[in-house]
């Protein structure tokens, strides 16, 4: 990631939150505007992110993954399946119920990945191949099991969906106490401000791992062994076989480690964004995933900045509906929700054509290592 | 040597082909076919139903009557259509996720062409030049729409999984807007996202007074056999091949790469472009939001499972078909969902893919040239 | 010399893949502080042998020594255990991590007084890099611990392998064709090096098939061909004709017979022709030569110094950035590879499997692969099999392709046969230049004689012919010209008769020619 990159994002984004700042300024403080898309901002790319770092863990050491939306998918249906389980079956509480999820979702796309790995690495298909029957496979059980389970008589949960525990709530950060004692000491009222920093700060827990991870990973890939392991796999696996790395243990660990990671993304889908599944539900956001990941130059920073454009356009769809009534007439076209709906697919399709430099992948990435 | 002389040779015509699958090629997908029914037949045991039943129920909605075959040959048309624009795509190549929206935009052209152009003009057009307007227009909307993520390949390198997949989404949310807005059908009593009736002057008749099923099957049968005779007889299939198979060998042999690379994904287009639009003249009179939704991945798996030859993919269109068509009566006799049957379909295609499994499990020796169908991200 | 002095024996080692025996019963041995040459063909079983030694294959039977006590070597990891280093011909560098990171790779807590288990462990670049500085003073091998290895030099680039292996406390090191793509000086320099590592300890076995380089630095030598050992040679007792004939097993002309030549008019014209590479750099500046009919141009130059860019410039495959090519009397700047053809180019590409060959095609499809589109093999927009499957047949049998049919795919023939199947289709067309670039790498001497013995037929019948090789004995063997590549510049065009071996190697090395 250069710093060009970074100001194309830096632009985006600040096109995105003047068009509502224009548009809502006149019904609250451009400050709680931004804050709050902010927020919404970082919330949203949660799955985008922690899906272009599965992505990169798996295409650092060489392997392509364009199952990551599959393997969120499964991983969003299974999480909040064992969720419900827990709760309506077992009876627990809320947060362990949803925790247990969390650890289901995770294994799913663990589970998911390590058949990818199996096709790509032992099998040697094509990985876009693979990546695809992975999509295919999570579609189809998925969709058989929410109808069999929840829509059939006779099945487990009798034909309805009970009742889930819900989602992860807040980790309210006492951000806006700190700014407004800090301003009562000076003399001064900033409530707006301290609003505004709560806004941004205050999020659930997995988006708060998402930033988190996006650190982890990138100490792991540029500071520890693992990571320079991982990079040679990718980059030049029979250099690395011959001083002694095992590509092919490489290659497994770090696709199911990226597998676990789709999964901890699927499990933001029902666990923590909404509380309950529909079939397709990731509409596409493993892809978009995946140019995230392609215009970061397979960097976990570079990656988490092109999620961040993408979760900057959701909150800007958001906006919009929220401040429907203030759009002016001549940009009425900004009211419908399908034409503002295009928006995030259009722009993955524009940062791809490589306008602001070429994406150089890793070398040996999507080839088999034959010995 | 003739045994390998034998296997090596490359399958010439439609000799070659029925030579080669007489020898064996055969036998991975019918095993595949064959391992994923089990699996499927021990996951229906295992949620309580009964295989057997499932299974009898499924061959009897598919073929047990006049009307169940009338019935997978309409379920097959825009599957052979579908599976042929990704088998041509992936011949050259490329790897075309798209087709469920370029058969959706297609469609809708169809739709439009079918119920607005009469009153447009003010006259009603003679059915030879409504019907093939609406689907000559339907299909170049196809091969436009898919020109775009080829010319992105070409010109920019930006990669067509994911631009098919995104245009796929802009697809969506497109036809989702003008079936809700321009163009839904105005009657008082329509509350869904549909169009108004095509003109009768547009439709493709039925091939027997009854069945549903129409002439669309017999042309995409004659288009199977025309892309074959496209890829495999002519000079364009040449090159489309050449740049598929080794696009600097495709360079060096004076063939200009970028200007296929986007005419194969147009071709591609113009194929699933014609299955919205046989879905529309021959079948539903209208698009409705959402009845294409699956067919964009059930074509790929068709175009893998059929191993990308026109014949194949015919024989692969009329088993997922099958599948499908008799899948509703299998829910209606047993109460298994019909969505064991996508189950079945991902394990038949991951069979398929990883012929590794198969051979590995069955104990059969020996490998085939590996079908080379894609590139990283790098081209 | 007694067993003790033995640092290394093989005995009886044989390997069978899918068709081939690659070694039949091998024996071999390294005494202390010698350099041992191993010489044969491409294809002799040479480096199938090295790859068992250090454990990346399995023999299927025999037995290693180290010090006279029997081993096993199933890993790379167990022969570096073992001291067993290996330098290998296509270097195992990763092009974007530094000098240090690839060092280190594998050996990232070797450094420290106790090794590090942990896979999160953090990497101590600057401990790495001080280490590295050591090795390199104590050996004499300047190296940039933080340089990125893909802007290094060749030369530079192994001496990185060869650390990289002492790093790891290397004291036998096989060294894998590590001449080829080097120039008569650093050929010079690398000797200069072994001299000093034999001279600390370590016992090298040097891998080659260069005659002159195996008389010049070696202390013992063992010859290979099809997978057997065939005799040994004391480099003092013997000569390149000896050595030559052990090799191929039968008597070979080290010189192709040609007559002088009769040149023409120009046939290819080249005008101060600039090509750039991805990053925009120039790569070919300001190039200005030109061929004539039946003459032999040879391009000679250490490899990356602008010729695979410059001749993919002249066929059409690279865009021109400025300057002017004309091809009898056409121009053709920037024309695309099709034009280019149609104007009497033929062209045997350096990478024959990349751009020669559709692999996954049947042989007769490759023999029309930039003809398809032009009558008998084609008639408006169908192509006519009948026509193609004759001359298939017919190239076959005029340049002797040895493959069971015309519709097995070019992917299991041999690397000569492969090579065949271009120069069939390329010469099978009315032609007025040739470029041939690297036309013999990795073939077996029958099929070097057989493409050496066309390039100077066809020179003959008044063909102009571009040659672009890296092997200086090539090029000396067949131009009538030789002109010398340096940093994308020719530096010099002399008459081949006019000029020595050495004078040659000090232009490819850079020195201005007087």
């Amino acid at each position: 990631m250069d710093w060009k990159r970074f100001g194309f994002i830096a632009l985006i984004i600040a096109v995105l939150f003047t068009i509502v700042v224009l548009i809502g300024g006149k019904s609250q403080p451009a400050i709680l505007i931004i804050s709050s898309m902010l927020g919404t901002t970082i919330a949203v790319a949660t799955p985008l992110t922690l899906g272009a770092l599965s992505g990169i863990y798996c295409e650092r050491s060489g392997v392509v993954n364009i199952g990551i939306e599959g393997m969120m998918l499964a991983a969003a249906f299974f999480g909040w399946l064992g969720a419900i389980y827990m709760s309506s079956i077992f009876g627990f509480q809320a947060l362990p119920s949803l925790l247990v999820g969390l650890l289901i979702a995770m294994l799913t796309g663990g589970l998911f990945a390590a058949l990818h790995a199996l096709l790509s690495v032992t099998f040697k298909v094509d990985q876009i191949i693979g990546g695809t029957v992975i999509n295919i496979l999570a579609v189809g059980v998925t969709g058989f099991l929410n109808r069999q389970l929840f829509f059939e008589k006779g099945s487990i949960f009798g034909g309805q969906v009970p009742h889930g525990p819900g989602t992860f709530t807040t980790i309210y950060i006492p951000i806006d106490k700190a700014v407004n004692g800090l301003c009562g000491l000076l003399g001064s009222d900033c409530s707006v401000a301290a609003k505004a920093a709560s806004d941004v700060l205050s999020q659930k827990p997995i988006a708060m791992a998402a930033v988190l991870l996006v650190v982890v990973s990138h100490y792991i890939l540029f500071n520890t062994r693992w990571g320079l392991r991982t990079r040679a796999v990718g980059e030049h696996p029979k250099a690395a076989d011959t001083v002694g790395i095992n590509v092919t243990f490489m290659r497994y660990a770090n696709v199911i480690i990226g597998g676990a990671l789709a999964g901890l993304g699927g499990a933001y889908m029902t666990l923590e964004s909404i509380a309950s599944f529909e079939p397709l539900m990731t509409n596409g956001r493993g892809f978009i995933a995946l140019a995230a990941m392609i215009f970061g130059n397979w960097t976990p920073f570079g990656a988490w900045s092109a999620a961040l454009v993408f979760g900057a356009s959701q909150a800007f769809q958001i906006k919009l509906q929220l401040f429907r009534e203030l759009i002016p007439a001549q940009w009425s076209f900004l009211q419908n929700a399908y034409v503002v709906g295009m928006v995030p697919y259009l722009l993955t399709m524009l940062i791809l054509t490589g306008i602001i430099g070429k994406n150089i992948p890793p070398a040996a990435d999507g080839v088999a290592y034959e010995k | 040597m003739p045994e390998t002389e034998k296997n090596n040779s490359h399958p010439r015509g439609f000799a070659g082909l029925l030579k080669a699958a007489a020898d064996a090629p055969l036998i991975i997908p019918i095993l595949a076919i064959l391992t994923a029914m089990i699996i499927g037949g021990v996951i229906i045991a295992l949620v309580g139903g009964n295989p057997f039943a499932a299974y009898i129920g499924l061959f009897q909605g598919s073929f047990g009557s006049l009307k169940a075959i009338s019935e997978t040959a309409v379920w097959a048309t825009p599957y052979i259509l579908a599976g042929l624009a990704v088998s041509l795509a992936f011949k050259g190549g490329l790897f075309n996720i798209g087709a469920e929206g370029q058969l959706a935009l297609g469609a809708v052209m169809a739709a439009w062409i079918g119920y607005a152009l009469p009153d447009m003009l003010g006259v009603s057009l003679p059915k030879v030049v409504h019907l093939t307007l609406s689907v000559g227009l339907g299909m170049l909307t196809g091969a436009l729409w898919a020109a775009i993520p080829g010319w992105l390949k070409a010109y920019t390198g930006g990669h067509e999984v994911i631009n098919t997949i995104m245009m796929n989404y802009i697809a969506l949310n497109l036809t989702s807007f003008l079936l809700n807005g321009p163009m839904k059908d105005p009657n008082p009593l329509n509350v869904s996202a549909r169009t108004p009736e095509i003109a009768p002057s547009a439709r493709l008749s039925p091939l027997f007074e009854g069945l549903r099923v129409h002439w669309g099957f017999i042309i995409a049968l004659l288009i199977a056999v025309l892309v074959w005779w496209l890829l495999w007889k002519t000079t364009l299939g040449f090159e489309i091949r050449t740049v598929g198979a080794n696009p600097d060998g495709a360079k060096y042999a004076g063939i200009n790469v970028k200007r296929t690379i986007v005419l194969t994904m147009a071709l591609s287009g113009l194929l699933a472009g014609m299955a919205g639009t046989i879905e529309v003249t021959g079948l539903n009179y209208r698009h409705e939001l959402g009845f294409s939704i699956g067919y964009g991945f059930d074509a790929i798996a068709i175009a893998l499972l059929g191993k990308t030859h026109p014949a194949g993919v015919v024989l692969a269109s009329i088993l997922f078909a099958a599948m499908r068509n008799g899948g509703t009566r299998m829910q209606f006799l047993t109460q298994i969902p019909v969505d064991i049957i996508s189950v079945i379909q991902a394990l038949i295609l991951l069979f398929v893919a990883a012929d590794a499994i198969i051979r590995y499990v069955y104990r059969i020796r020996g490998s085939e040239e590996k079908l080379v169908l894609t590139r990283g991200w790098g081209g | 010399m007694t067993e003790n002095n033995l640092v290394l024996q093989a005995k009886g080692i044989t390997k069978k893949f899918p068709g081939v025996l690659a070694n039949d019963h091998v024996d071999f041995d390294l005494r202390a502080g010698e350099i041992h040459a191993l010489l044969g063909e491409n294809g002799a079983g040479k480096s199938t042998l090295m790859n068992i030694l250090y454990g990346l294959y399995n023999q299927d039977e025999g037995e290693i020594f180290i010090n006279g006590k029997p081993i096993n070597i199933s890993t790379p990891n167990d022969a570096i255990g073992h001291g067993i280093g290996m330098v290998h011909q296509h270097f195992m560098l990763i092009p974007v991590f530094t000098v240090a990171e690839n060092i280190m790779l594998g050996a990232e807590t070797l450094h420290r007084e106790k090794e590090a288990k942990s896979p999160l462990v953090k990497l101590d670049r600057r401990e790495v890099a001080q280490r590295i500085k050591e090795l390199s003073q104590q050996y004499g091998l300047d190296i940039n611990p933080n340089a990125i290895v893909g802007e290094l030099p060749v030369g530079i680039q192994q001496r990185v392998e060869i650390i990289k292996a002492l790093y790891r406390n290397a004291n036998i090191l096989i060294l894998d064709e590590p001449s080829a793509v080097l120039t008569p000086q650093e050929v010079e320099d690398l000797f200069r090096i072994m001299r000093e590592l034999t001279r600390r300890g370590v016992s090298i076995i040097f891998i080659t098939h260069k005659l002159k380089e195996v008389l010049a630095v070696t202390d013992r030598i063992t010859v290979m061909r099809s997978g057997r050992v065939v005799g040994s040679a004391d480099p003092k007792q013997t000569n390149q004709q000896e050595l030559a004939s052990m090799m191929v097993g039968r008597e070979v002309l080290l010189r192709v017979k040609k007559e002088a030549s009769n040149p023409g008019e120009d046939v290819l014209q080249v005008d101060n022709l600039h090509v750039r590479d991805l990053r925009n750099l120039d790569v070919v500046s300001g190039v200005s030569f030109d061929v004539r009919k039946g003459e032999v141009l040879g391009i000679a130059g250490v490899q990356g110094n602008g010729q695979t860019e410059l001749v993919e410039a002249l066929t059409g495959l690279r865009p021109t950035k400025e300057g002017r090519v004309t091809l009898a009397g056409k121009d053709v700047t920037g024309k695309p590879p099709r034009t280019i053809t149609e104007a009497g180019l033929a062209h045997i590409p350096e990478d024959r499997q990349r751009h020669g060959l559709v692999l996954s095609y049947p042989v007769a499809d490759n023999m029309i692969l930039n003809t398809y589109y032009l009558s008998p093999f084609a008639k408006g927009i169908t192509i006519q099999q009948k026509a193609v499957d004759d001359q298939a047949q017919r190239l076959i049998k005029n340049f002797d392709v040895r493959t069971p049919s015309a519709y097995v795919t070019a992917s299991k023939l041999s690397g000569g046969n492969q090579q065949k199947v271009i120069v069939a289709r390329e010469l099978s067309r009315k032609i007025n230049l040739l470029i041939a670039n690297q036309p013999t790498r990795g073939l077996d001497v029958g099929s070097i004689e057989y493409i050496h013995k066309e390039i100077i037929s066809l020179r003959d019948q008044g063909v102009g012919v571009l040659l672009v090789s890296a092997e200086l004995d090539e090029i000396m063997a067949l131009s009538d010209r030789i002109a010398v590549m340096y940093r994308g510049k020719v530096v010099a065009i002399v008459a081949a008769d006019k000029v020595s071996r050495d004078q040659l190697g000090l232009w490819m090395a850079g020195s201005n020619p007087d």
